[in-house]
């Protein structure tokens, strides 16, 4: 029988009651006494020389507070960099500054010029209009392989080219893999791009910065997945206030999906400001200003080869990738096309030799930086697809190929770095055959084509690596941050909990999740325990939600601090019971002595720690409150095989997804329905990104998919029901909940399959197509049908 | 958006008077000119709203057994209230955009603003309905003059809009993927007098009448009457969802199932 609470319990999302009764409490619905707006005066051609900005008139406009420029900021440090990143000859990557406003020279299209801090929105804004820049236009860097050759135009003239590192991995391997690849019996080559997404959370950002001049304090509330790493970055490396002179809270946050990771200039210019003109700054992003300034995803340029023995076992794999930064280094950009994806190119395989070179390229661009599964779905991605295309080639079934190259040994050291502690590939490969009805795909297809339609198949494995991050180890890669995470367990007199995370929760559930642990570990409804989240005045220094981390990391932390708070009730309770601390018993919320029907109840234990008045007050303290940070000793490896069947219409090359699968191993599960939702979540982005989004320049830098009117989301009638299963759970065998992460998952293992899809079906038709660039759109599709 | 001002008034000739200030401009649903207006790329002095005409809304039919649907009528009620006469038209009403589009965008507002991806001028257009406006009447033919260009003069406003009900129509829509719009609609009516189609979304010059198709369908309304028909791809809208040369086949596939479709 399915448990009702507890660990493997299902109870809904308590959080969605407020989210969808409009009694949630977001950044934007903050408003204080005496509050500014400030509207930002944007670029509109992407790389200019600013010879001077003209505010006189502006300023004399009615309701004008303040008008900042580049110049104002001089003195401040420039947005930071999180990763340094080490090249392949062993030198620190490009590292260009990042002002908070630009300064002498525009460098993308949506890049800060001005500020206007007004009395309301409109008057800002009228007086923005006012402003008269003198720009001299230079020619803009778009192309990413253009940017890299000798006489490019340069982004920044202080860098000595446009290539921000070109990174090798494993270099000491670059020999034997073009070696292994000039004796392969086989060679499958493809050339593709992982195509630029804008996130799109469903809450744009928002800051209001806010400071109080009797005790000099600075307050930032922000749309953050990680107060604590804003105020690092903004106090320590941009405006230098100390971390005790400096609150960031994020209170509700309508998604994120990694794009409110970063430390955005729009936050420190809000804390700056509201110090400079004594008056809280507010600002709220337009959905135009996402568009333009919210870090965007992915946008990789790759050649990937893949090189098999005569029997098809992959023997090496060696890649070619530009990777796009942008104009700027985004808070982790540096990372994810590097630590981030060069180690998953073993994939699921035992392929003995890799290596992964990556050119991070400067262009006229937003910056570039994590997107939900950042780096990993990039890696799946490329290999999912040439799999598919060397069983074509090979002209054998691209699930055996796969099952024939699965690591099947555990712990399993990749040749790029990283050991995969559990899994089981072909556990999740059986059940994905039995939950997609593979065997039923030929009646499927032969309806499909008695419409004239053309049915495709595609599978592909997945592996990630999250639970992020070891700190000793990111610090020898480069992380300038460790990744472990904090929790505290405060239990209250009456023995009602609050868990003070470390982790923010903008959509993962964490609020109905985090308390079903502790309820499992004491016996306590859960209504008893409540998560507090997002302020840092209040929780310990976590380092926030992002890379499928915080159950496994800040999960464990909350584990080891409510250990730390079993421990000492129980001596509490052995004192009350006049028993060893040794024979007490938690259970269902009672402590009893073993062996005997001695028992007393959770809360007078509680009640016993916080009025003292028969307390072991000379072995321990009142009180019942513990903190505990927890540092992974390695990633966690989420692993799964998917299916898409598509059909697709030969007249209009139109694909509808019809079949949808996922076998996902998770390792433990802590609220299946959570769960499910997560990776339902996560395809939803996977197939937008396979099928329909799009960021696109044109060749002068100019964002030509800059609204929905020209950047399709999918909607709920692009996607099909899903069938999603977690049952094939392989623990995790280095945390304490055994859990592994499934944030990413969806989003990571979606795209190949759709297109594997795609190709099968046009196959089928007799359409010589051995690829399409994602977004696979009807046009696309047609193309190459038409050019086959 | 910029500050302007505001009317409200009951009929149509306190609108169109209203209308004479200068910089002042009509408001039907809004779904196209607020945007605009948000985005601060219209600056009117004054809006008239003519929502509140009680004379511009809803379907009726004519003496001629015309539909007539008023200027001010949203997109829902088309669909809803026109259902019963012109089926075609209705169905065509009832996929413009999302529900809060459809209950607040108009007929008139949409014919007015002739977006070379929106529905309505192919309806109106191969029905070969009239545009009346508070001084005249002007035939579909006549009116849409290319993209975003009509023969409508200033302050002057449509007041209803009239269809001969055909014998068989059908609209088929290919979505544009990220503003389901139309990449290319074709809109198919067969009268007792020939057969009209007229293809939006695809040209540079707005909607148009694909003569060729018509004068086949006219002799013989099966879709295998176009087989070897084609539309230049010249002069064919080519942007990031598709090329002419995409757009011009989507014209020659949409044609022959909204023959398949039409009832
Ligand atoms: C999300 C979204 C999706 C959409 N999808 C579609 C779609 O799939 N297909 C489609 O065809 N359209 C679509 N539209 C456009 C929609 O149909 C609009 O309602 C329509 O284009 C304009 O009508 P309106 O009444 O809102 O006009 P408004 O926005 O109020 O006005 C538009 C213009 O027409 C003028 N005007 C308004 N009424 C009159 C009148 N009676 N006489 C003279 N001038 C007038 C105004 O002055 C203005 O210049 C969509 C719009 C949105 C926002």
């Amino acid at each position: 029988m399915p448990k009702d609470s507890g660990i493997g319990a299902s109870p809904k999302r308590r959080e969605d009651l407020r989210f969808l009764t409009g009694a949630g409490k977001y950044t934007d619905d903050i408003n204080i006494h005496g509050q500014t707006y400030v509207h930002f005066l944007r670029a509109d051609v992407a790389h200019a020389t600013i010879n001077s900005i003209d505010t006189s008139a502006a300023a004399t406009m009615p309701g004008v507070v303040h008008i900042f420029t580049g110049a104002d900021f001089e003195a401040v440090g420039g947005i930071p960099c999180g990763w340094q990143i080490t090249d392949r000859f062993g030198e620190p990557m490009q590292e260009p500054r990042h002002p908070v406003i630009a300064h002498g020279t525009i460098r993308h299209v949506g890049e800060i010029v001005a500020a206007v801090v007004g009395e309301s929105l409109e008057q800002a804004r009228d007086a923005a209009e006012a402003i008269v820049l003198d720009l001299t236009e230079k020619p803009a860097v778009v192309d990413m392989k253009a940017a890299a050759a000798d006489g490019s135009t340069k982004v920044h003239d202080d860098l000595t080219s446009n290539i921000c590192y070109d990174w090798g991995f494993v270099e000491e391997n670059r020999d034997a893999v073009d070696q292994a690849i000039k004796d392969a019996a086989h060679v499958t080559t493809l050339e593709l791009v992982n195509n630029r997404l804008v996130a799109n959370p469903m809450e744009p950002r928002v800051a209001v910065g806010e400071y109080s001049r009797s005790d000099d304090m600075h307050t930032l509330h922000t749309t953050s997945q990680n107060p604590h790493v804003i105020r690092l970055l903004m106090g320590a490396f941009v405006l230098g206030i100390p971390e005790h002179k400096l609150r960031v809270v994020a209170p509700d946050v309508g998604g994120g999906f990694g794009t409110k990771i970063f430390h955005y200039a729009e936050e420190a210019f809000c804390t700056f400001a509201a110090k400079a003109v004594n008056r809280p700054v507010k600002w709220t992003s337009t959905r135009s200003e996402a568009f333009m300034s919210d870090a965007h995803g992915r946008d990789h340029v790759t050649k990937i080869e893949l090189a098999m023995d005569a029997d098809n076992n992959f023997t090496a794999v060696r890649t070619e990738t530009y990777a796009n930064m942008g104009a700027y280094l985004s808070t982790f950009a540096s990372s994810v096309p590097t630590w981030l994806h060069g180690t998953l190119m073993a994939g699921n395989y035992k392929t003995p030799l890799i290596y992964v070179n990556v050119k991070a390229m400067f262009t006229n661009t937003v910056p570039v930086d994590a997107y939900r599964g950042a780096g990993r779905p990039e890696a799946t991605f490329q290999l999912e697809r040439v799999i598919d295309k060397a069983a074509r080639e090979r002209g054998v079934d691209p699930i055996a190929l796969r099952r024939q190259n699965f690591v099947t040994e555990f712990p399993y050291a990749t040749p790029v770095a990283v050991e995969y502690d559990t899994g089981d590939y072909e556990a999740t490969m059986a059940k994905l055959e039995e939950i997609a009805d593979i065997g039923g795909f030929a009646t499927r297809r032969a309806e499909s084509e008695a419409k004239g339609k053309l049915r495709g198949l595609g599978v592909n494995c997945y592996i990630e690596a999250c639970g992020i991050a070891p700190s000793n180890l990111v610090g020898q890669l480069g992380a300038r941050a460790g990744l472990y995470d904090a929790a505290t367990v405060r239990v209250n007199a009456t023995g009602s909990i609050s868990v003070m995370v470390g982790a923010h929760s903008h959509g993962q559930g964490h609020e109905t999740s985090f308390p079903q642990v502790i309820s499992e570990m004491i016996g306590i409804p859960e209504d008893q325990i409540d998560i507090v989240h997002g302020d840092t005045s209040k929780i310990p220094f976590g380092m926030g939600t992002y890379g499928s981390r915080s159950l496994a990391v800040c999960g464990s932390a909350m584990v080891r601090a409510a250990e730390k708070v079993i421990n000492k009730a129980k001596k509490i309770a052995a004192h009350l019971l006049e028993a060893s601390d040794a024979d007490i018993e938690l259970k269902d919320g009672q402590f009893s002595v073993a062996g005997t029907d001695k028992s007393v109840a959770w809360g007078d234990v509680t009640l016993a720690a916080y009025v003292p008045h028969n307390y072991p007050l000379e072995d321990i303290e009142p009180g019942l409150e513990e903190t505990a940070f927890y540092d992974p000793a390695n990633f966690t490896y989420p692993a799964g095989a998917y299916a898409c069947e598509v059909e697709v219409d030969p007249d209009t090359g139109k694909v509808t997804i019809e079949r949808f699968s996922a076998a996902d191993d998770f390792g433990n599960v802590i609220n299946p329905m959570i769960v499910s939702g997560q990776v339902h979540g996560g395809i939803a982005q996977g197939v937008g990104q396979a099928l329909l989004e799009n960021c696109a320049y044109d060749e002068d830098g100019q964002l030509i998919s800059a609204s929905y009117m020209d950047y399709a989301m999918p909607r709920a009638d692009d996607l099909p029901f899903y069938t999603v299963d977690h049952s094939c759970q392989t623990p995790c065998t280095h945390n304490p909940l055994g859990v592994k992460g499934c944030g990413e998952a969806g989003a990571i293992g979606s795209p190949p399959s759709v297109v594997n899809a795609v190709v099968d079906a046009l196959q089928s038709g007799g359409k010589n197509v051995t690829h399409i660039d994602m977004p696979l759109t009807p046009s696309r599709v047609w193309d190459a049908m038409n050019n086959a | 958006m910029y500050a302007f001002d505001i009317e409200r008034p009951s009929t149509i000739a306190d609108a169109v008077a209203a209308l004479q200030g200068e910089d002042a401009q009509a408001l039907g649903g809004g779904q196209t000119l607020i945007p605009t207006l948000k985005q601060r790329l219209a600056a009117p002095s004054k809006l008239v709203s003519l929502s509140g005409i009680g004379e511009m809304q809803g379907v009726c039919v004519g003496d001629d057994g015309a539909v007539c649907i008023g200027g001010a009528t949203t997109h829902a009620t088309v669909s809803r209230e026109a259902a019963a006469h012109y089926p075609g038209l209705a169905a065509l009403a009832s996929h413009i955009g999302d529900p809060a589009v459809r209950n607040r965008g108009t007929i008139g507002g949409s014919l007015a603003n002739n977006d070379p991806a929106a529905c309505y001028p192919a309806a109106a257009l191969a029905s070969g309905a009239t545009i009346v406006t508070n001084n005249r009447e002007i035939a579909a033919d006549d009116y849409f003059q290319g993209m975003f260009s009509t023969a409508l003069d200033e302050g002057e406003v449509i007041t209803e809009v009239r269809f001969p009900v055909p014998q068989a129509a059908n609209y088929q829509k290919f979505l544009q993927p990220a503003s389901r719009f139309a990449l290319v609609g074709v809109f198919v009516a067969k009268y007792a007098d020939g057969v009209r189609v007229a293809v939006t979304g695809a040209s540079e010059n707005g909607v148009f009448r694909w003569a060729e198709a018509e004068a086949a369908l006219s002799a013989n309304f099966a879709a295998s009457a176009l087989d070897g028909l084609t539309v230049d791809a010249d002069g064919m809208i080519g942007d990031l969802h598709g090329s002419g040369t995409y757009r011009a086949h989507l014209v020659g596939v949409n044609t022959k199932r909204a023959v398949e479709a039409a009832s």
